[in-house]
């Protein structure tokens, strides 16, 4: 420990600020350019060692083996225009695409009403649209809460109908994407904040509430989705009292909230744990209150640091949706089924699903590259 | 100066478990008086410290901050923790927050100050800890002299009468102590009541009214910088005064 000399401390000058070594003087020099630019890079990254050239050798074999038989299968030899319908698929050897075009409003809208499909349609789209919108950061605001609550009043009303002249379908009749997005879009929506309350009760110095929390936490990740769906439409319904029933769309809806949060908690608790206490301590040293050091200290960083492992619950719910059609719910992947079910058409089952793989690809694939780039965008000012 | 204390500790102890940390430690701390605290490493200098604004809880004696008595209750808590300040051996400023907003955080929300005026009462403070220029950086962009000035900056923001320091320079590199420790000084001559737990003597000599030396949980001694720089009472004393001067 040195102690500063007497003089020094004294003369109370002002800040001696430290300057930023001037770029001035080391001009600035671009990276070495690489002549054969192609051939460079295969040189060095394909062939660099015998390890190295082997894989590649044995990559190019495989894609060599598959890709042209696929490629024959899946668009020389397909078949696109469902005007022949199911026969000219038979005769054809490659792919039946014109399944897509007999089927694609069965695989999409499942039981609903076939006349009134325009509604769950332009539902999906209201959807899909402000979840576009919502995911560009220049847009953010608090009017997005508004158009939330506007667009799920709408969709609302164009699933169920009832007013306005819209004839009125029950939820058993609802199936399809529509299903599919709103299960998972509700229940992500529902056991995030959920998931939070859990994660900050499991850490709380009240042992009640710690208790509770981790109970309901250890009991849910116990057991798979597919009872805790059971336990919500098979046995909730036992302890309600006679003539009262609840939805089982919305009994599937709570039993995926439920389960999500449970694995959401703990990745959210990976967060907080990661926090410095000197975080926690500061806050507290300004007087803020229990809930202003969370919202406004706590969370935002640690919820930055797990941005990976709660996409990827998001993700995970998304697909564990099309475990509602154990409680007889038809969601995109069961709706899909039902379509095949058509005698004429059941040999194309292949191409089926793998329309249905494509729906839900596109959407997981997007959640992943979000939140790469959320995580990106949200580093930038507090890069270290 | 007036008599009343703004802050007392009468016979305050603490345990970590079994382990006793604080031991009928008693300090009285008039208004604008500069307290400066020292001692061995690990003999509770910073718990000390941090008793005065509840971020430790003692388990006996009492503690009085502006008249009032620190307890269980929760708002008296946050009353008192409004009007001291307290400042970190390592910053703790929230990375996620630009430094203005880190500056304002407290005052929008705690005392509820309209956003315009919160701001401009941050950018006065951050002119008197002379980086008005970085307000809109993040902390990890700024030096760690600078960080530590931004932290006491926040602190000042919520305009208390007490200021804690615990050991601000000692993460810092050598050359950055003087723009924290100029900071400090120029505070202290503004009549700020400061309690610093610090090892840099040569700050203790300019400003403290009092030397508090702890050892092993216990207040050895409390003297003034006169006495206690030249003729110290306790052999303890003396023999720590000898390391640190002897480094
Ligand atoms: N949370 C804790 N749990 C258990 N023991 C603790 C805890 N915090 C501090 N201690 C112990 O209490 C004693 C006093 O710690 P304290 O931090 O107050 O010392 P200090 O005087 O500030 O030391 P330093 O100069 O190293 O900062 C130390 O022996 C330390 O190991
Ligand atoms: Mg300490």
């Amino acid at each position: 420990m040195n102690p500063a000399p007497d003089d020094q401390t004294r003369r109370a000058t002002a800040a001696s600020e430290i300057e930023e070594p001037s770029s001035a003087q080391t001009p600035e020099r671009a990276p070495p350019a690489s002549q054969l630019r192609l051939l460079g890079w295969a040189r060095k990254n394909l062939f660099g060692s015998l390890p190295n050239t082997i894989l590649t050798l044995l990559a190019f074999w495989l894609l060599w083996e598959i890709l042209p038989p696929l490629v024959r299968w899946g668009l020389v030899d397909a078949v696109f225009s469902p005007a022949g319908g199911a026969a000219s698929c038979r005769e054809a050897t490659g792919a039946c695409w014109a399944l897509m075009g007999e089927k694609n409003r069965l695989m999409l809208f499942g039981v609903y009403p076939y006349d009134q499909h325009w509604r769950p349609a332009l539902a999906t789209a209201l959807v899909i649209g402000l979840l576009a919108t919502s995911a560009v950061r220049s847009l953010w605001g608090r009017w997005l809460i508004w158009a939330w609550a506007v667009c799920l009043a709408v969709v609302g009303i164009l699933m169920w109908g009832g007013v306005l002249g819209l004839a009125y379908v029950e939820t058993a009749q609802w199936g399809g994407l529509p299903l599919t997005l709103g299960l998972a879009i509700l229940g992500i929506v529902l056991a995030f904040p959920l998931s939070i309350l859990l994660a900050l009760g499991r850490r709380s110095d009240l042992p009640a509430i710690r208790a509770l929390s981790v109970g309901y936490i250890e009991l849910v990740r116990g057991v798979p989705l597919v009872s805790v769906l059971f336990m919500a439409s098979v046995m909730f319904p036992l302890f309600l009292p006679e003539g009262v029933s609840i939805d089982k769309l919305l009994r599937a809806l709570v039993g995926i909230t439920l389960f999500t949060a449970a694995y959401l908690a703990e990745a959210v608790r990976g967060g907080l744990q990661a926090i410095p206490r000197g975080q926690e301590e500061a806050a507290d040293a300004l007087g803020l209150t229990y809930w202003q050091k969370m919202r406004m200290v706590v969370l935002p960083q640690a919820l930055r640091l797990v941005i990976p492992p709660i996409v990827n619950q998001f993700i995970s719910c998304f697909k564990d949706t099309s475990l509602v059609t154990i409680v007889g719910l038809y969601d995109l992947l069961a709706a899909t089924k039902a379509a095949l079910a058509d005698p004429d058409w059941r040999p194309f089952f292949v191409e089926g699903y793998i329309a249905a793989a494509l729906v839900y690809w596109s959407f997981c694939f997007f959640m992943s590259r979000y939140s790469q780039w959320l995580e990106r965008e949200l580093a930038k000012g507090s890069r270290r | 100066m007036s008599d009343s204390p703004v802050v007392e500790l009468i016979d305050v102890q603490k345990w970590y478990g079994a382990f006793h940390v604080l031991k009928d430690v008693s300090l009285s701390v008039a208004k604008g008086e500069k307290v400066v605290v020292c001692g061995p490493s690990g003999s509770g200098k910073s718990t000390m410290i941090r008793c005065i604004n509840r971020l430790e809880e003692h388990q006996g004696g009492r503690i009085v901050v502006n008249g009032v008595e620190l307890a269980d209750d929760l708002k008296a808590i946050e009353l008192i923790r409004r009007d001291v300040g307290m400042v970190f051996q390592s910053f703790n400023l929230f990375p996620h927050l630009t430094v203005l907003e880190n500056l304002t955080l407290a005052p929008l929300w705690v005392k509820r100050v309209p956003k315009r005026e919160a701001e401009a009462i941050a950018m006065q403070y951050l002119e008197r800890v002379r980086i008005p220029e970085q307000a809109h950086k993040y902390p990890g962009q700024l030096s760690g002299g600078q960080q530590q000035r931004v932290a006491i900056a926040r602190a000042l923001c919520l305009k208390p009468s007490i200021m804690l320091f615990d050991e601000p320079t000692s993460a810092l590199d050598p050359e950055m102590v003087k723009e924290v420790l100029d900071v400090m000084i120029e505070l202290a001559g503004e009549g700020m009541t400061m309690i610093c737990v610090t090892h840099e003597m040569g700050f203790a000599r300019a400003v403290a009214d009092k030397m508090v030396f702890m050892a092993e949980g216990r207040v050895v001694e409390v003297a003034t910088p006169a006495q206690f720089f030249t003729n110290p009472k306790s052999e303890r004393t003396r023999q720590f005064q000898g390391q640190i001067i002897g480094h």
